[in-house]
């Protein structure tokens, strides 16, 4: 078989695909979308006819994995770690019903908050929700252990969570592939009421799940995984999880570390191997990319064991992602940084394109607000949450997906008036529908600008469940057609989006606005894709 | 042989495509190759950058420790000035001169180049002049890749290899644009920069 060059999320995409995956549900979230955009482009998966549209959320997309589990096949949900968030009621409950066929579920961590609201670690799930969990340390590892972890979760009988981190998933490396595996034939389970959780069934699935926890425990102290590399200074040693581990070996480039080592991929965590490095050791030092999941377990609530360095006695920075230089620190090797950033240099954050539809937008809401006082605008999570910056200072709030909405809603309830929301047209479709519903239930006075771009414009321009049906959606939910304004963002049109957005601020209801224009990128890329057509034809 | 090469520029100036070109090039080696490169929210015209690392041996950690990088190629001059605590102290910058200004408080140039000026070892290169020279004026990152060129221990035929499999799906002109912007900046820095023109 062949070696490529994948991302860390490619590769856990391929692993899938040769794992014998028959279908990926995913909302696309940095950094986890190139998974399942590797498995839409991918010539095998279109052979295969492998499921890879998107999904509507990170929820609908685990329940939909589970379901295609429930029917025998292999199946696999992607995510960023806060889309577990969403996902949490699916993901724990699907650890109650197990699975039938295997079920993978591969979520991406965020720490120091490259593309994301805080750096959460998904470690924490996987112990909530007791079932095996793998951290890949680099992209071949991410294959492998995706293209095995569709049989650890058969073997088991649960869905096996895979968490890695934005260096990893976004870092590109050669990975050798393995023959592909075939897919899975249709079957049922054969307890009937296996996914039944009603309590009396749901107790003695939870008991199953009790009763395996020995097995996955066995299954991680004997994983390949989970390696113990001896070393002759006992006076430390060091625990290193997933990606970790690189970074501590780039601190000894021949390979001649003198301190035991416990190389962490596979949770539960091994009992017998923590055991033995704490026991063999004078103080042993944690080295995650996240949390620190493993060193609070080892420390206990009142830290009388042995001295256990790492992130909460500050050894490691407590807050951010790790690298090689922290390590060094830790290890109290010296870190010969090169010249310091001249002070001309000027901080760049991310802005809305040049043409961008939000700008006009923003203009249009600035100069309408302007009459009724500040902070009433709650946003939500999208490129147009960039115009909480200069020059627009425009919105007050970004939280989580949908949270505009219904933050708005709440803001009424207590007597904000107008109460504006800004959300893009994927976000509403992915959390904002059931909110617009509770204002409509009370006929809140909100004013709601789902501003559609026709795309998921952050992650770079995936479909978009929402095209095509936003009014649609919006009069279904109840709110009055005549409500239901549709705009052109552009700035010949400033005048006139002004007067409507004047009119609705002030209308005692529910009242949705939609400037409707594509996003900038996706036309541009569709443009260029046309004229490569075209010169192919010609 | 082992190179550690930071890029440097602004979301959608090109610098994957340089990573793209260079990882191509390596694996046509057998180099063991990482990249790690930036996605998401600072493509959005934020600063960003690539961590690039070839070499004859297997490779650890996707990220440059600091102080030990042999180049920064950047294809914008104060964004690679953002990386110097990475850069060795016997490292090269390559840096295009041609600002990119999208913030009110972006410095002045004269001084963004003094400060370049006081590396002992740079290179400083009106890319986007020399693209719009060769007719590719989109293809500036190409210029800074072949100025780069002579500091990458990769034989430069497998750069232009590489172009053609990156660029390929686009069109034999959209290669040949690039290859001629790779051959402009090599051009340059072999005739500015003695050192270069040895290597």
């Amino acid at each position: 078989m062949e070696k490529l060059l994948l991302l860390g999320a490619e590769a856990i995409a391929q692993g899938a695909i040769d794992g014998g995956m028959s279908g990926v549900y995913a909302y696309p979230g940095t950094p986890s979308t190139e998974i399942t955009e590797y498995v839409q482009k991918n010539k095998t998966a279109i052979e295969k006819n492998i499921h890879r549209n998107w999904s509507a959320n990170e929820k609908t997309a685990v329940e939909a994995a589970l379901g295609m589990s429930y029917a025998g096949k292999r199946a696999m949900a992607c995510m960023k770690h806060v889309g577990l968030n969403v996902a949490a009621d699916a993901f724990i409950n699907s650890a109650i019903t197990g699975v039938n066929g295997g079920l993978v579920v591969a979520v991406a961590d965020d720490p120091s908050m490259h593309s994301s609201q805080n750096e959460q670690d998904s470690r924490f799930y996987g112990k909530f929700s007791m079932i095996p969990m793998l951290e890949p340390s680099n992209q071949q590892e991410a294959y492998n252990m995706t293209y095995e972890g569709f049989e650890l979760s058969e073997k088991l009988g649960v869905p096996v969570l895979i968490r890695f981190t934005t260096r990893l998933s976004h870092s590109r490396a050669g990975v050798q592939r393995k023959e592909i595996k075939n897919q899975n034939q249709l079957s049922y389970p054969k307890d009937p009421i296996q996914f039944v959780l009603l309590p009396f069934n749901a107790r003695k699935r939870y008991n199953s799940l009790l009763g395996k926890q020995a097995l996955m425990e066995e299954d991680a102290e004997n994983s390949k995984h989970n390696i113990y590399y001896e070393g002759k200074d006992k006076s430390l040693g060091i625990i290193a999880c997933g990606i970790a581990h690189n970074y501590l070996i780039e601190n000894y480039p021949n390979r001649d570390c003198p301190y035991p080592i416990l190389k962490i991929g596979q949770y539960p965590m091994p009992f017998s191997k923590i055991e033995k490095i704490v026991n063999e050791c004078e103080e042993v030092l944690l080295l995650e990319d996240g949390y620190p999941f493993v060193e609070e377990q080892l420390r206990g609530f009142l830290n009388k064991s042995k001295k256990i360095k790492g992130r909460l006695d500050n050894t490691i920075p407590r807050a951010g992602e790790l690298n090689p230089d922290h390590v060094a620190k830790a290890l109290g090797k010296e870190v010969k940084a090169g010249l310091n950033i001249p002070s001309l240099v000027a901080n760049r954050p991310p802005e809305l394109c040049l043409g961008c539809a939000h700008r006009d937008v923003y203009n249009a809401l600035n100069e309408t607000m302007k009459e009724h006082g500040k902070q009433k605008v709650f946003s939500d999570i999208g490129c147009y949450t960039l115009g909480a910056l200069p020059p627009w200072n425009a919105i007050h709030s970004c939280v989580d997906m949908g949270a505009s909405i219904t933050m708005a809603k709440g803001a009424a309830d207590a007597g904000v008036h107008p109460s504006v929301a800004v959300i893009g047209d994927s976000t509403f479709t992915h959390s904002g529908m059931t909110a617009l519903l509770d204002c409509v239930y009370e006929n809140t006075s909100v004013t709601v600008i789902i501003a559609d771009n026709a795309t998921t414009a952050m992650t770079g321009g995936q479909a978009s469940h929402a095209t095509g049906r936003l009014e649609e959606i919006c009069i279904g939910l109840g709110v009055k057609p005549e409500h239901v304004k549709v705009l052109t963002p552009l700035p010949k049109y400033h005048g006139e989006m002004v007067k409507i957005l004047r009119e609705e601020l002030v209308y005692e209801g529910v009242s949705v606005i939609i400037p409707r224009r594509e996003c900038i990128q996706t036309v541009t890329k569709s443009k260029k894709e046309k004229k490569v057509k075209t010169e192919e034809i010609i | 042989m082992k190179s550690d090469i930071i890029l440097s520029g602004v979301g959608g100036q090109g610098i994957l495509s340089i990573a793209a070109t260079i990882g191509m090039a390596a694996l046509e080696n057998k180099l063991y190759l990482k990249q790690a490169e930036v996605h998401g929210m600072s493509q959005r015209g934020g600063a960003v950058q690539s961590h690039l690392r070839i070499s004859v041996n297997e490779i650890a950690s996707d990220l440059i420790p600091l102080g030990k990088a042999d180049l920064i190629i950047s294809v914008e001059p104060m964004e690679s000035l953002r990386y110097l605590p990475y850069l060795s102290k016997e490292g090269w910058l390559v840096t295009n001169t041609t600002p990119f200004v999208n913030i009110p408080d972006y410095p002045e140039m004269e001084n963004v180049i003094s400060e370049i000026e006081k590396l002992p070892h740079h290179i400083a290169i009106n890319a986007d002049e020399i693209a719009k020279r060769v007719k590719s004026p989109r293809s500036s990152n190409m210029v800074m890749l072949g100025a780069a060129s002579p500091f990458l221990d990769i034989p430069y035929e497998c750069l232009e290899n590489g172009i053609k499999k990156i660029f390929g799906s686009k069109g034999e002109k959209i290669v040949n644009v690039n290859i001629e912007a790779l051959k402009a900046g090599r051009k340059f820095a072999i005739e500015h920069t003695p050192v270069a023109s040895k290597r």
